[in-house]
């Protein structure tokens, strides 16, 4: 599996240029005022719930729906009006709609037979393009006759033969099982890696837009609440949504104090600066605490937001245990997500107590009520 | 052809040459239907405002209707001879269908066989056979204890007869789409199985039965041939069309009926649509089929049952064989086939015949392509709302007119002097256009249910590789759509062969119609060659089912194989 990028790819010529997207159905607005710009050979995961947008958006990139208001412009081109035909794209949707009453060969070269091509090209083209997914052993079977990860392959294999600019996947993983779906994040992302090629994925599965994505759209409630990198987007999230939909979060309610200081439940934390935070002191604020960031070994005396903990519950997970951690001489509770060896090595039992510090740079805090 | 958005002014998107194909067939489709069937029901209409002259008067027609009793009497009878055929013919069909759907008895395929055949034979054959079975000579007499057979009796024994299989179709699927965890649900909390059979099966077929009860009761109310044949003296509505129009050349009275026959059509029309649109939510995907258990006594006494409806259907069709094939009923009972020398007789004679053939076989072809096209068009354009709703509109609307109304308004919009189409009026032309638009609803229907089962992306990745929506159409919506394309073909067919009422009106001497020579014959008193030219009608059609059937079965091998794994 490829790493995590740390940063944003290089700058460089936008590809794509989504300006002030509208999409309105009646009076319910799916889209509100989207800007997003995408670079070329960029692999974009829109990630969010259902009924945030995402599809949507992809949707008015295709042309498939038509915006409301706003512009679309790919590789320097207007496309806003233009009918899907006129659009230059391919697509993999969640259903793949191969045809099933032609071949695996049929189907890849569906799009080439229209194009005055040879036969004779045609045929090496979907050779060409079958070695690409590795079906080349297929290509006389009819779809029906495939497994969904092969359908799969076959429906990407159909979507780049016309060597198009811009890939667009429609949850191409939902309906496979999880195993075939780890496999073939990976295939793709490898695939789109070798290709170059422009790549937008729509998914409500966190876990594969941070695995595949260099850039990952998070979309709440028809907008985009952050773009970033899945490192960013998971560790700086830019809002509570994006905090809670990414990953597992403790959410407190507190008070901000002067000093960089939030006092939870009677308990005073040391934060790091923050030039996002909008929230003065004397304000209510929510503290944010990924499980797995609370610290319990190598603790010096002096470490900041060092607590007593004692242990409520205890759940094993499988890689990891799940805590509840009630802070001693306060109503707090935390949720920590602790490594097997840590359990083990610090003897923690349910009733136990037990040290812990919560590192200031990992505590995130948001204004309250306010969206950023 | 580029819409560039512009600040305040909503984006519209450009259309594709594909767009605009599809929203010319859209207009086309229109033009089709508003010709073959709008504007003939609105002559109909004003025809009725109208007295003989062309003069408009207003409801002056409707109300020498209703002052004329021998006229507004029909009403009465009419509805009379519709409520006890239906009551019968569902109570028999909803029995035939629960032993077929719900039990194990023995010979459930055949007896689903047995019941289908009215379908192929036209209306007025089970009347004839009606009339052997228990007319003044006929070897049954005696069970009526000295009523006539010639009257409300033989309309309704009739009626159930022909119509038994449409009711029973509609109540097989009501049955079928059960949720079995219903049934355990009902026996895990304790109830009888009486208590079940009312609160579960009845209650989750309702709509079923009621759309049955409907559908029924439109087709006896709005049929021809059985009250022509073996309704004597007994005036109906239908037969009061025929006798205005084709009797007393009294276009104007014959309109006015036509509309008021229209009244329960239309009616039991609406009914249906609000009883589909609720029957929708009631099977969802995670329901397990009920998978019925063996119980001897519920399946002996379904299986008697069936077995009494299953003889009934065949000593019918098979009084009407042997009526057909006997020398002199009831005199000389040898062998003959001289009931078949149909060139001697009136009625149009062995000509009559190679018409239904030629108008049957010009009415599937074509109109299987119209209706299928039609159906794509409303299914897969993208946008132009309005034009793909009026033709959904206009498609269901035929569901709601009677054959006769139809053929009735043809005359009326076909004939007139001025209509630049009047050169078809007598041709064979006129009677595939109105038959094509008299089935058209049921037609497109199932064609739409077919393409409504196909993934919405074809057309979508068809784009996105820039492949014209007509290479699709004919690359994989038609080959994946088989099936269902073959199925209407055969309805179209079988039904056109059959089909008495609407063309009554519309045929000319060079184009008459087997299932019309059945009832000129049966007019002029020759009944046994009536009874045969409806017994070679049925065997046409059950044979074009069957060739068919085994020749499209190749046809289905070759473009289906990817349906096998």
């Amino acid at each position: 599996m490829h790493a995590l990028k740390t940063s944003a790819r290089p700058v460089s010529q936008p590809y794509l240029q989504l300006t002030n997207i509208t999409k309105r159905y009646g009076s319910f607005t799916a889209l509100q005022s989207v800007d997003l710009t995408i670079h070329e050979g960029e692999f974009i995961c829109f990630l969010g719930p259902s009924g945030c947008g995402k599809t949507t958006l992809l949707r008015v990139i295709s042309g498939l729906d038509i915006q409301s208001e706003g512009t679309v412009i790919q590789a320097g081109r207007d496309i806003s009006g233009l009918p899907v035909s006129h659009r230059d794209f391919g697509i993999v949707f969640q259903s793949y709609a191969l045809f099933p009453n032609l071949t695996v060969e049929a189907n890849v070269g569906y799009g080439l037979t229209s194009r005055r091509m040879k036969r004779r090209e045609i045929a090496a083209r979907v050779g060409e393009l079958l070695t690409l997914v590795g079906l080349t052993d297929q290509r006389r079977k009819y779809p029906p006759q495939l497994s969904g990860g092969q359908q799969q392959r076959v429906a990407l294999a159909r979507a780049l033969a016309l060597s198009p600019g811009l890939l667009l996947l429609d949850e191409p993983l939902s309906a496979l099982d999880a195993r075939v779906r780890l496999r073939l994040r990976t295939e793709i992302r490898d695939l789109q890696q070798r290709l170059g090629l422009t790549t937008i994925m729509v998914t409500h599965d966190q876990e594969e837009a941070l695995a595949m994505a260099d850039r990952i759209v998070v979309m709440n409630a028809g907008r985009i609440d952050q773009v970033g990198t899945p490192l960013e987007v998971y560790s700086r999230p830019a809002t509570p949504f994006v905090a809670d939909f990414v990953g597992k979060m403790n959410f407190k309610r507190g008070r901000l104090g002067p000093d960089r200081r939030v006092t939870v439940d009677g308990v005073e934390l040391v934060y790091a600066p923050d030039p996002d935070l909008r929230a003065q002191p004397g304000e209510e604020v929510v503290l944010c605490l990924r499980p797995e960031d609370i610290v319990v070994r190598g603790i010096s005396e002096t470490a900041p937001n060092r607590l007593a903990v004692r242990v409520l519950s205890m759940e094993f997970i499988g890689n990891h245990f799940h805590l509840r951690l009630g802070i001693l001489g306060s109503e707090l509770v935390l949720e920590g997500d602790l490594s097997i060896n840590a359990v083990r090595d610090l003897s923690i039992e349910v009733g136990r107590g037990l040290t812990i510090a919560l590192p200031p740079d990992r505590l995130r805090i948001f204004a309250q009520g306010t969206g950023r | 052809m580029r819409a560039l958005p512009d600040a305040g002014t909503r984006l519209r998107q450009g259309l594709s040459s594909d767009d605009w194909t599809l929203r010319a067939g859209i207009l086309v489709i229109l033009a089709y239907l508003t010709v073959t069937l709008l504007l003939p029901m609105s002559a109909l209409l004003s025809k009725a405002l109208e007295d003989r002259s062309g003069a408009f008067v207003g409801l002056q027609n409707f109300a020498r209707y209703f002052a004329t009793p021998s006229l507004s009497n029909s009403i009465g009878n009419s509805l009379f001879v519709g409520l006890v055929s239906t009551a019968i013919c569902v109570s028999l069909a909803f029995v035939y269908a629960y032993g077929l759907t719900r039990t194990l008895m023995p010979g459930r395929a055949v007896f689903r066989l047995l019941g289908a055949i009215p379908l192929l034979v036209p209306s007025l054959l089970p009347a004839i056979a009606l009339v052997y079975m228990f007319g003044n000579q006929g070897y049954a007499s005696g069970l009526l204890m000295g009523e006539s057979i010639y009257g409300p009796i033989g309309i309704i024994i009739g009626s159930v007869f022909w119509t038994f299989p449409h009711a029973l179709i509609i109540l097989i699927t009501a049955l079928s789409l059960s949720d079995a965890r219903l049934y355990e649900a009902s026996e895990a909390l304790g109830a009888s199985p009486w208590r079940t059979f009312w609160t579960v099966t009845i209650s989750g077929a309702r709509y079923g039965i009621l759309s049955a009860i409907f559908v029924v009761f439109t087709l006896v109310v709005t049929d021809f041939g059985v009250p022509k044949v073996i309704g004597g003296q007994f005036n109906v509505l239908a037969t009061d069309v025929y006798k205005q129009v084709v009797g007393q050349q009294n276009f104007e009275m014959g309109a006015v009926v036509g509309l008021v026959l229209l009244l329960p059509a239309v009616l039991s029309f609406l009914v249906d649509r609000i009883v589909q649109s609720r029957q929708g939510v009631q099977l969802t995907g995670r329901s397990i089929p009920y998978a019925p258990k063996a119980n001897r006594k519920v399946d002996l006494a379904l299986g008697g049952a069936c077995l009494l409806i299953g003889l009934a259907i065949v000593s019918v069709l098979g009084t009407a064989f042997f009526a057909a094939f006997a020398k002199l009923w009831p005199y000389d009972l040898s062998f003959s086939l001289r009931h078949f020398d149909f060139d001697n007789m009136d009625g149009g004679g062995w000509a009559s015949y190679v018409n239904s053939l030629r108008m049957a076989g010009l009415t599937a072809v074509f109109g299987t392509a119209i209706i299928f096209i039609g159906a794509y068009l409303v299914e897969k354009t993208r946008g132009f709302r309005a034009g793909r709703e009026a033709v959904h509109f206009l498609a269901l609307l035929p569901m709601a007119v009677p054959g006769l109304v139809l053929g009735l308004g043809y005359i009326f919009f076909f004939n007139a002097p001025g209509n630049p189409l009047n050169f078809i009026y007598g041709t064979m032309a006129i009677l595939v256009l109105c038959t094509i638009a008299h089935f058209y609803s049921v037609a497109h229907l199932t064609a739409v249910t077919a393409l409504k089962q196909l993934d919405p992306e074809f057309e979508t990745v068809s784009q996105s590789l820039r492949v014209p929506v007509r290479r699709t159409f004919l690359a994989v919506t038609v080959p994946v759509s088989l099936p269902a394309i073959r199925d209407v073909a055969i309805y179209l067919f079988v039904n056109a062969m059959t089909t008495v009422s609407a063309v009554v009106f519309l045929y000319s001497p060079a184009t008459s119609l087997a299932s019309v020579a059945a009832l000129n014959m049966d007019d002029a008193g020759d009944i046994a060659p009536a009874a045969a030219m409806g017994v070679l009608i049925f065997c046409t059609a059950a044979l074009v089912r069957v060739i068919y059937t085994v020749l499209t079965a190749g046809l289905l091998r070759a473009t289906q194989r990817w349906r096998h794994r």
